[in-house]
C-alpha cells in the first residue's frame, strides 16, 4: 500500500512537471481495496480485469513499478511499450481497458473459459460505483449468475464518478444491485486491508468451490482528484476522510510504529531507485 | 457438382470447425434445437455438441464481451448476432476491446473471435432488420471483415476462419443468399477462384468465354445475386461482363492484392448493398484511381442501395435496394 502511494504521488508530481501526459487516475486512499483483494488471489492462474483506476491493482499484482511508470511516461520500455499509458495495462493474467463497464463481461468470459478448460481459475472484475450506469454490467451479471461463472466482482464504491456524486447518477441502493441476479454481496470497509483480504479470500474459496459468482462491495474514499485535474469536493469533508479513512494509517496502527517505519522506508527507497533509473528523480 | 445452398454450406463449415477443434464454442440467441437459430444456421449443432452451443439472453454487448474474454483465454468462440442491424450493440466491445487487445497489450494477446451475422434486405423485415451496416466496421484497425458471395465456398472459408484466425473477424452472411444454391459453373456463367496472400479468395465470374470483357463489375456478398442475374440477362445481348468478387472486404493496409486481375482497359463498376456513399465501394474506387491513374478508360461508377431506410413493403423495399435493372442499365450505359 505504501509503495502504491509513493508511486502515485510521484506520478502526480511528474505530471505537474510536464514529464507525462494523458490521464493519471490515482487510487490514493483506496489502496486497501487493491492490496486486500489482490493478495487473496492465486497470481499463477487467477485473472484480473482492472479499470481506469488500475495502478494499485497492477502493483499489487506484480510490483512492476518500473514498467508502470515508464508506460505512463510513454516510453518504449513501458510495460506495453508506451502504447497503453495509464489505462491500458496488460501483463500475464492482468488486463485493463479504459472503457467503463466493458471489462465486466470480458472478465466473465475469461472465467468461463477457464472453467470449461477445468483449470480452477477465478476471474476478477474491478468496477467503480459510477460504472453501475453501464448496461453491459447488468448483462454480464445476469450471464455470470446464469452460467455460474467463477467470477468475483469487486466494486470500489468511492461515492463519485469523475466530478459527479453517486446521488446525482443512481437511483436505489448500489450495494443491492447484484442480489436479484442471485449473486451474493458482501460489503466491507475498503480502508481495512486485512478485513478486505479475509473477505476476498473467503469469497474466492466459495467461487472455487463452484458456488458461482460473488460480489465484494468495498466502501472506500478517493483522496486525490479524479485524474490530475480539478477537485471541487468539499475541503472539510476531504480533510475528514483523509484523517479517518486512510488505509495506510489504519495499517500502521495495526502493525506498530517500528514495522511501519521499516516498510515505509523500504518503499520510499524502491520508488526513488526506479525514478533515478528513469532519470526523473 | 456442388449443389449446396449458401446456408447449408455455412452450417457445414460451423459443424466442421466444432468437430475438429474442441475449443470452438457457438454463442448466441435462440441457438438451441429444435429452433436452431433465427435463420436455422445452427440447426442440429446443439444436439451434436450440447456443451459447446450456448444459448444466451438478449445481451449482444455482453455476448461479444464474454466471447472476447473466452478468446483471450484460448478458446475459439463463434458469436451469432441474430440480425446484422444489432451489431450496433456489439460495437463498443468490437472497436474498443476485441480489436484493441492484440494491438496494445504487452503480451501478444490473441483474440480468435468470429462474429457471424446475417445482413441485408430482400425479405421484408423492415428498417431495423434489413440494413447492410458492415461499412461502419470497415477501417477499424485489427478487424478482418469477410463476406463471401454465391461464387465462393463459404463453409470451407468459415471453417478455416474459425480454426485459424488469431484476431477478431466480422463475418457477414447476406440473408438473401441463404436459400440460394452456390454458383458451381453448371450454368451459363463461368467461374473460378483466385487465391490471394491472405487466404480469402477472389471469385471471378464471366458470362462469356474466349475474349476480353466489355465491362468489369466488382461486388461482394449479397450484391452477387443481382450481379449474376444481370450477367445472365446480358448474354443474349452479347454484352461481356466479368464479375470480380472478393471475399474479404477490409483493405485498409494496402492496395487489394486482387487488383492484379484488373487492367483498367474496360469500364469498371463497383456494386454493393448498403446506403450509398462512404462505403466499401468508395474506398475501392479511390484505390482504383490511385492504382490505374491515366489508364482508366472511364471514371469508376458506383452503385449501392438508396440513401434511405429499407422499407418493409416488398415493392417499396425493391425500390431502395440495388437490383439487376439498375446494374443492367449501368453496364449498358458504360459501354455506349
Ligand atoms: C464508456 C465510458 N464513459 C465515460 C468514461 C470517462 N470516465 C472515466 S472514469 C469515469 C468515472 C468512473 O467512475 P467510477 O466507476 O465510480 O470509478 P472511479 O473513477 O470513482 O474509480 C468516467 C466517466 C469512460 N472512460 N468510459
Ligand atoms: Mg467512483
Amino acid at each position: 500500500m505504501i509503495l502504491i502511494r509513493y508511486v502515485e504521488q510521484s506520478l502526480l508530481r511528474l505530471y505537474a512537471q510536464g514529464l507525462m501526459g494523458g490521464t493519471v487516475h490515482t487510487c490514493i486512499g483506496q489502496e486497501g481495496c487493491a492490496v486486500g483483494v489482490v493478495s487473496a488471489i492465486d497470481r499463477q492462474r487467477d485473472m484480473l480485469f482492472s479499470n481506469h483506476r488500475g495502478h494499485g491493482h497492477y502493483l499489487a499484482y506484480c510490483g512492476d513499478i518500473h514498467g508502470l511508470i515508464a508506460e505512463i511516461m510513454g516510453l518504449p520500455i513501458g510495460v506495453c511499450g508506451g502504447m497503453g499509458g495509464s489505462q491500458h495495462i496488460q501483463r500475464e493474467n492482468f488486463y485493463t481497458n479504459g472503457i467503463q463497464g466493458a471489462g465486466v463481461p470480458i472478465a466473465v468470459g475469461m472465467g468461463l473459459a477457464e472453467r470449461f478448460k477445468g483449470t480452477g481459475a477465478v476471474s476478477l472484475a474491478f468496477l467503480g460505483d459510477g460504472t453501475f450506469g453501464e448496461g453491459a454490467v447488468y448483462e454480464a451479471m445476469n450471464l455470470a449468475a446464469l452460467w455460474s461463472a467463477p467470477t468475483l466482482f469487486v466494486v470500489e464504491h468511492n461515492g463519485y464518478a469523475q466530478s459527479t456524486p453517486s446521488s446525482l447518477q443512481h437511483a436505489g441502493d448500489l450495494s443491492r444491485r447484484a442480489e436479484p441476479f442471485g449473486i451474493p454481496v458482501t460489503r466491507t470497509e475498503g480502508a481495512d486491508v486485512i478485513a478486505v483480504f479475509e473477505v476476498a479470500n473467503r469469497l474466492l474459496g466459495q467461487i472455487r468451490a463452484g458456488k458461482g459468482p460473488r460480489l465484494l462491495f468495498l466502501d472506500t474514499h478517493r483522496f486525490a482528484p479524479h485524474s490530475k485535474g480539478d477537485d471541487f469536493r468539499d475541503r472539510e469533508e476531504l480533510e475528514r476522510i483523509n484523517r479517518e479513512c486512510d488505509p495506510i494509517q489504519r495499517l500502521a496502527a495495526q502493525i506498530g510504529a517500528d514495522t511501519y517505519e521499516q516498510v515505509r522506508k523500504a518503499a520510499e527507497i524502491e520508488v526513488d531507485i526506479v525514478l533515478q533509473e528513469l532519470g526523473v528523480q | 457438382m456442388n449443389t449446396e445452398s449458401y446456408l447449408d454450406s455455412i452450417r457445414r463449415g460451423l459443424r466442421g470447425a466444432m468437430e475438429s477443434d474442441e475449443r470452438v464454442y457457438l454463442i448466441g440467441e435462440d441457438l438451441l434445437d429444435p429452433y436452431g437459430g433465427a435463420f436455422k444456421v445452427s440447426k442440429g449443432l446443439s444436439t451434436e455438441f450440447p456443451k459447446r452451443v450456448l444459448t444466451t439472453p438478449i445481451s449482444e454487448s455482453a455476448i461479444t464481451g464474454l466471447a472476447t474474454g473466452m478468446a483471450i483465454r484460448g478458446l475459439r468462440p463463434v458469436v451469432e448476432i441474430m440480425f446484422g442491424d444489432f451489431l450496433t450493440l456489439c460495437t463498443d466491445q468490437l472497436v474498443n476491446s476485441a480489436t484493441k487487445f492484440p494491438l496494445m497489450y504487452r503480451d501478444k494477446v490473441r483474440v480468435p473471435l468470429v462474429l457471424r451475422t446475417p445482413m441485408g434486405g430482400g425479405r421484408g423485415y423492415g428498417p431495423t432488420h434489413s440494413q447492410s451496416i458492415e461499412k461502419m466496421f470497415l477501417g477499424v484497425p485489427g478487424l478482418t471483415v469477410v463476406s463471401p458471395s454465391l461464387a465462393h465456398d463459404p463453409g470451407t472459408l468459415l471453417k478455416r476462419t474459425i480454426l485459424e484466425s488469431e484476431r477478431p473477424v466480422l463475418w457477414v452472411e447476406y440473408k438473401s443468399l441463404y436459400p440460394k444454391q452456390l454458383l458451381n459453373g453448371g450454368d451459363e456463367l463461368r467461374i473460378w477462384q483466385v487465391e490471394g496472400e491472405d487466404g480469402y479468395p477472389l471469385a471471378v465470374v464471366e458470362n462469356f468465354s474466349g475474349s476480353d470483357p466489355d465491362v468489369v463489375v466488382i461486388a461482394y456478398g449479397g450484391a452477387s445475386v443481382p450481379l449474376f442475374e444481370s450477367m445472365r440477362r446480358l448474354i443474349p445481348e452479347e454484352i461481356r461482363v466479368r464479375g470480380l468478387l472478393p471475399s474479404r472486404l477490409d483493405t485498409r493496409t494496402k492496395t487489394p492484392w486482387w487488383f492484379s486481375e484488373i487492367t483498367g482497359r474496360e469500364p469498371i463498376i463497383v456494386a454493393e448493398h448498403g446506403t450509398r456513399g462512404f462505403t466499401w465501394g468508395s474506398e475501392i474506387a479511390a484505390e482504383l484511381n490511385l492504382t490505374f491513374f491515366g489508364r482508366l478508360v472511364a471514371p469508376v461508377r458506383r452503385l449501392a442501395d438508396a440513401d434511405n431506410v429499407v422499407p418493409a413493403g416488398r415493392g417499396l423495399e425493391r425500390e431502395v435496394l440495388l437490383n439487376e435493372e439498375q446494374l443492367i442499365k449501368a453496364i449498358v450505359e458504360s459501354i455506349t
